[in-house]
């Protein structure tokens, strides 16, 4: 075993004493987690740096890929027998998420993390409410455990196409207040999408920030569903990335400056970033809305969100 | 691979006896590395990671007269073995340019290419107007050769007459070597290159990605939302490789970054043989952030093991 965190904690990880390091890690564990696939690493600095809302990239070796593929941290253990660990959860999708899902237990994976901007915390106790889609559960199980430890209500809806793509419906229920589950096929929870029960929940919960994750329409339609009840939302976005460090450009989204629209880059801009101020429009994604003026985490300091 | 036993030029060495400045023309360098154009953006971002003042140079991204958003999304593609990007040189102008992102390099002590593109020759005098005199700022890239303009007759490089006009309005007004960087994507490269050592250029870089295409077949639609982009990445290095190669040949003297695909010391050596002086490393910084800081510890330990005292040495090199 000393053997095995030694190698995860090789000289091989390079970079600073903050923000950022590459290394050499050891696949701890893979699993299954209905259709999505998990896998662990040994990274002792990576989780003890690392956020809800941040991400890793790793490098895949199937044949004719050349990029790293950015994940989603699901969650780090900095303690115990492996002394530090991050689990990372994925769909697999494509000739680089096969890869990795065929990666076994020993096996030495390059890792780069911990990446992005976390997920804000508010600066009051206010009641959070965390949406996530498919796999994009997985951060917001993340951030669930923290806002938990922070003594803030948390409620979580989670929704998929159906049930096996509801990740972990055992750990939102035991990370929040109330857990609502919703499925297109209606086989968990209630038939229908997030945005079908979000107002009541809502109401309910008195819900102060709204945190998402998952594909980019839904997280477009939570951002409307925030707006209109004047709600801040946190969204975690899913670009297409080549490089993930923030040199290479691609993974730009439209966002709302005080001097206009800009692209900012999701790798290390976002890929937290307020619903409010996305140009869902632009992204083919907007509803024509009336909507009342925005609160904003940066002006507003009813909504503050420490960084 | 079967392990083959290096040729020595010479007895063995350590490492730190290879001598690996390099110069390009009246530039000189500490080292043969620097980053290509687009794929280091102003140097910060990789610092996060090592001390980037280590390299030979940083070329920043692309800088224009006004700020520029760039193109919709998606801007990349993965290919075999590459890459396809379409970002539409999106960069904040050069005004907030040199206000945000130069003093942090001046601090940093990193010798500086800035890469500067428009879209008339004016443009671009204009920009090298506004760097002239600036502390840090060894060279000028003219980028005339981004594949990822509306207008493909604003490639300048495609042709000998374009390229003589941005060359020399650029060299007339500039304080610092002017660069060249061309596209492999024309008849014949030698003669761009040889019009722009007459425009004024002090050398080369070679080469701009190559414009290329993919399409998705469930969907029917091109994968990028530019239809077209760049091809970058190890698929295009045999294409630098010939493009150096012939440069080289035609105009030993003129000096040549040499970029296309460059990952490995290996590569780093090919480009050198084949008659760079200095190389740029561009996509491979997307797979491995530390890339240009690990050829600068592997080059001398690869020169010293075969005895080469200096890595001009390898330069143009090339046996029959």
């Amino acid at each position: 075993m000393s053997s095995i965190v030694s190698r995860g904690s090789t000289p091989s990880v390079q970079g600073r004493s903050s923000g950022p390091l590459r290394g050499m890690c050891e696949v701890l564990a893979t699993r299954r987690v209905g259709a999505y696939q998990s896998i662990t690493f040994v990274a002792p600095e990576m989780a003890e740096r690392a956020a809800p809302g941040q991400f890793i990239s790793i490098a895949v070796d199937a044949a004719g890929t050349l990029l790293r593929r950015p994940f989603s941290i699901f969650s780090v253990s900095q303690h115990g027998p492996w002394a530090g660990t991050v689990e990372v959860v994925f769909d697999v999708i494509g000739p680089g998420t096969k890869w990795l899902a065929e990666r076994s237990k020993h096996d030495v994976v390059d890792v780069v993390g911990p990446l992005g901007k976390p997920f804000p915390l508010p600066a009051q106790p206010v009641s959070c409410l965390l949406v996530g889609g498919g796999y994009g559960a997985a951060p917001l199980l993340y951030l669930a455990g923290v806002l938990q430890q922070g003594g803030f209500r948390t409620d979580i809806i989670l929704g998929a196409k159906s049930q096996d793509r509801i990740f972990n419906a055992i750990e939102a229920k035991r990370l929040s207040a109330t857990a609502q589950f919703t499925t297109e096929d209606g086989t968990l929870g209630t038939q229908g999408r997030v945005t079908d029960v979000m107002d009541r929940v809502i109401e309910q919960a008195r819900t102060g920030v709204i945190y998402a994750c998952g594909p980019m329409p839904m997280l477009a339609a939570v951002a409307h569903v925030a707006r209109r009840h004047r709600i801040p939302s946190q969204v975690a976005v899913e670009e297409a990335m080549a490089c993930g460090v923030g040199v290479c450009w691609t993974c730009v989204l439209p966002y709302a400056k005080k001097d206009g629209v800009q692209n900012l880059r999701a790798c290390v801009d976002g890929p937290v970033f307020n619903g409010a101020r996305i140009d869902w429009e632009r992204l083919g994604l907007g509803e024509v809305v009336e909507a009342p003026p925005l609160p904003d985490p940066e002006t507003d300091p009813n909504v503050e969100l420490r960084p | 691979m079967t392990a083959v036993e290096p040729q020595r030029s010479g007895r063995a060495l350590r490492p730190d006896q290879v001598d690996l400045r390099i110069d390009l023309g009246p530039l000189v360098l500490a080292n043969p590395f620097v980053t290509a154009s687009g794929c280091f953006a102003s140097g910060q971002e990789i610092n996060r990671f090592y001390d980037v003042n280590r390299l030979g140079a940083v070329v920043v991204k692309s800088i224009t007269l006004e700020p520029r958003p760039g193109l919709p999304t998606p801007r990349m593609a993965e290919t075999p073995s590459g890459m396809l990007n379409a970002i539409g040189l999106q960069n904040p102008g050069i005004d907030a340019w040199m206000a945000n992102d130069l003093p942090w390099l001046q601090r940093a002590g990193v010798p500086t290419i800035v890469s500067i593109a428009g879209k008339t020759a004016q443009e671009f005098r204009i920009l090298a107007e506004r760097l002239r005199g600036v502390p840090g700022v060894i060279a000028i890239e003219a980028n005339i050769s981004c594949p990822n303009v509306e207008d493909r007759n604003i490639v300048f490089a495609c042709r000998e007459t374009s390229t003589k006009e941005v060359i020399s309005q650029v060299s007339r007004v500039a304080t610092v070597p002017v660069f060249a960087k061309l596209t492999p994507d024309v008849t014949d490269i030698v003669s761009i290159a040889a019009t722009a050592r007459a425009s004024g250029a002090a050398g080369v870089s070679v080469i701009n990605t190559l414009l290329g295409m993919a399409i998705d077949v469930e969907t029917r639609r091109p994968k990028l939302a530019a239809i077209t982009g760049g091809l970058s990445g190890p698929a295009i290095k045999p294409v630098a490789l010939r493009a150096v190669h012939q440069i080289h040949q035609a105009l030993p003297d003129l000096p040549i970054i040499g970029m296309g695909g460059i990952r490995t010391v290996e590569d780093v050596v090919e480009f050198l043989i084949a008659g760079v002086s200095a190389v740029a490393i561009g996509t491979a910084n997307f797979t491995n952030p530390l890339v240009a800081a690990e050829l600068l510890d592997e080059l001398p330990r690869w020169c010293a093991a075969r005895g080469i005292r200096s890595v001009t040495e390898l330069r143009g090199d090339l046996r029959p």
